[in-house]
């Protein structure tokens, strides 16, 4: 057992952090805010986008560095919860939901739940099979399955005379989120909503790998064959935590929308899956901190380049990118593969030879 | 084992014909006739052939390394791009210049596959296998993001080789048209595979490679580098995926990221026929391109892409041990 009170301490130091930025945004009337002290490259939308890419980054290291099972299409999980949102919000009309219903406060909250739950519960139905696949073939399979949701998406859940997700052009003009008659927003106020939820997540991965379920994960991970012979139900584990993995990013595609108040399929295609693995890489797979670490250490990242690079190099803004992204992922894979904040012990990337012949199992 | 498990093929084959056949059948709902399917079988067979090229080169890849390389579209998308460099900015081309041209981009991939390897993958050859498949992830995202900001992101055109114009000649066959760039396409791959079949049978290097594949341990102790064979095998995909990308170059108009959609459908014909396979390689293509062919034809136009990745994802959860089953396992040690 680990100390939960040491984890405890790091969890309101987290909110210590989170709330000292919220507050130096907060300070712009007496010139301390937050782009100001960083030099123009911190605001608070880095922040809030930060926020949500930890919902999904926690997810995602539990499958991807506690479970070991590699999934190439999380951000279509993502869109599925930014869409759910979005057209429910902004279509209900359309799709004969009253106006009485579709314009009360709590709607949006209840469609966020909801979304998060029947992502899941899909996430679930497929884990259960496609998680027997293995290594290339598991990869191969999200990968696929990001890709077909993303043209799903593109081309309006192939119901055209609908219009339901708007093609190339998404949905736009969706609604802020209210509590009763107060807004959340401005931005600093979505900050805290979001940051809530995030450390929300952070907490639960964290109780979650001390549990049961996390030693069984962990267990799967190092050895699948020999977990299933002491009588761990791999196959339903590892579908639990898919199904996991998908709500936490419905969950935040969901704020996302709420955030942008608009959506557009690019947003959920092929690359930002692979953006959400270099962030999780990045941060550390290993630990459920690396999510936070990761997504602000990429954010923060991407918008030098985008600022700054920009000033170097002529013409290039947004292009370069994903090179450096990719030389990002290789680079922290081979030299750094503890990431940020990961554990070595965590025996994700560095096993002895037996260990990782057991690891890759029968199949390839 | 029960028989049937022993021929995989005709489980995968039936599936095709009856699929097929219900596509054929949905397509009388837009009053389709003979003349139609025809031409969507040439089609069809036109892309099979590309897709059978980057299949090959997922094949060779896997067998002698026990990766699939994610990368392998990139360099379907180099091909053309670096054809075009090369070919430089002048009007008239000629054909001694365009197959200069393209023998050079040939070979400038082939390079990039053995550094690839070398850089990317030799280094963590003990690494777990979550950590390589990651690692060719990366190399696609860097080649597409250098692809971008070398090229852009507007469609290029290659001349077609018959013509050495952007119009292609044609001929009607019955109501079928045939286009010559068709017919390169279809030659480039017999002469692809013919080569391949030269290499792998009568040379020792070829030999060595497929020592590699059954058993590299004991390939090892035979004295076969298996390090050098496996960079041969990178630079042996990367040429492969870049003459599938120069030859169909003329027909889709290259852009930086062809490559996701035709390394993915490679990827989809490699797995159709075993992973290890080449003749399976080649039959799966085949298949996965006339079939997908007919699928656009009868549904949305934007469904089009869908094809092939709803039929990789049935057929990994048909067969959730993976294709190369028995004959992989035996083959890694």
């Amino acid at each position: 057992m680990r100390d939960t009170r040491g984890r405890s301490r790091g969890l309101v130091a987290a909110a210590a952090v989170v709330v000292a930025l919220g507050w130096l945004e907060a300070a712009r009337p007496w010139g301390l805010s937050l782009p100001r002290l960083t030099g123009g490259l911190v605001h608070l939308d880095l922040l809030i986008r930060a926020g949500i890419f930890t919902i999904v980054l926690v997810g995602l290291n539990l499958l991807m560095g506690y479970a070991g099972q590699v999934s190439l299409g999380q951000a279509a999980f993502y869109g599925m919860g930014a869409f759910f949102s979005a057209i429910l919000t902004v279509r209900a009309p359309v799709l004969g939901i009253p106006p009485t219903v579709a314009s009360t406060w709590w709607w949006p909250w209840l469609l966020m739940a909801v979304g998060t739950v029947l992502v899941g519960g899909f996430a679930y139905a497929i884990g259960l099979v496609i998680l027997r696949l293995r290594g290339h073939y598991l990869a191969m399979a999200t990968l696929g399955l990001g890709i077909v949701v993303y043209i799903v998406l593109r081309e309006n859940l192939g119901l055209p005379h609908l219009n339901l997700t708007g093609g190339f052009d998404g949905v736009f003009g969706i609604p802020r989120l209210r509590v009763g008659p107060w807004m959340v927003w401005p931005a600093a106020r979505y900050y805290f909503l979001v940051w809530a939820v995030a450390l929300g997540a952070v907490a639960l991965g964290l109780n979650l790998i001390d549990s049961r379920v996390g030693r069984a994960l962990r267990a799967i991970h190092g050895a699948e064959g020999a977990a299933e012979c002491l009588g761990i139900a791999a196959h339903r584990y590892k579908a639990q935590v898919f199904a996991l993995s998908a709500g936490l990013a419905s969950l935040a595609g969901s704020l996302y929308a709420h955030f942008q108040a608009a959506v557009v399929p690019a947003t959920f295609g092929f690359v930002p899956s692979l953006e959400l693995v270099v962030m999780s890489a990045v941060g550390g797979m290993t630990s459920i901190w690396g999510a936070p670490a990761g997504a602000m250490a990429v954010l923060l990242m991407s918008e030098v380049l985008r600022t700054r690079i920009r000033h170097v190099i002529p013409g290039v803004a947004g292009e370069i990118e994903a090179v450096v992204f990719g030389l990002l992922l290789v680079g922290v894979l081979l030299f750094w593969p503890s990431g940020l904040v990961g554990r070595r012990a965590g025996n994700a990337t560095a096993l002895p030879p037996a260990g990782r012949r057991a690891a890759e199992g029968a199949a390839p | 084992m029960a028989p049937w498990r022993a021929r995989p093929g005709w489980g995968l084959g039936g599936a095709a014909v009856l699929l097929a056949a219900a596509l054929v059948l949905a397509g009388r709902r837009h009053g389709f006739g003979v003349p139609d399917y025809a031409q969507f079988v040439v089609d069809g067979l036109q892309a099979g052939a590309i897709y059978a090229l980057v299949a090959l080169g997922f094949v060779v890849v896997y067998r002698v390394t026990g990766v699939i390389n994610f990368a392998q579209g990139a360099f379907v998308m180099l091909g053309p791009m670096l054809t075009i460099t090369f070919l430089g900015a002048s009007t008239t081309v000629s054909a001694p210049r365009l197959a200069a041209s393209a023998l050079a981009a040939v070979a400038a991939t082939g390079a990039l596959g053995v550094v690839v390897y070398r850089l990317a993958l030799h280094p963590a050859r003990g690494a777990l296998l979550l950590t390589k498949i990651m690692i060719t992830v990366g190399v696609y995202l860097v080649l597409q993001g250098t692809a971008l900001l070398a090229w852009g992101p507007r469609p290029y055109v290659l001349p077609a080789f018959a013509t050495l114009e952007m119009r292609d000649r044609s001929v009607l066959v019955g109501d079928v048209l045939i286009r010559a760039q068709s017919l390169w396409i279809w030659g480039t791959t017999a002469a692809c595979l013919a080569l391949l079949a030269l290499f792998f049978e009568r040379t020792l290097t070829g030999k060595a490679m497929r020592a590699c594949a059954v058993n590299r341990l004991a390939a090892q102790l035979a004295g076969i580098r298996v390090d050098t064979m496996a960079t041969l095998a990178f630079g042996l995909a990367a040429v492969l995926g870049a003459v599938a990308g120069i030859v169909v170059g003329p027909v889709t108009r290259p852009t930086f990221d062809m490559g996701l959609e035709v390394g993915l459908k490679g990827f989809v014909a490699a797995i159709m026929g075993g992973l290890v396979r080449f003749q399976g390689a080649i039959a799966g293509a085949l298949i996965l391109g006339v079939l997908e062919t007919l699928w656009a034809g009868v549904t949305l136009a934007g469904f089009k892409d869908l094809f092939a990745f709803v039929v990789l994802v049935v057929l990994l959860l048909a067969r959730p041990h993976g294709f190369a089953g028995a004959e992989a396992e035996a083959e890694r040690p």
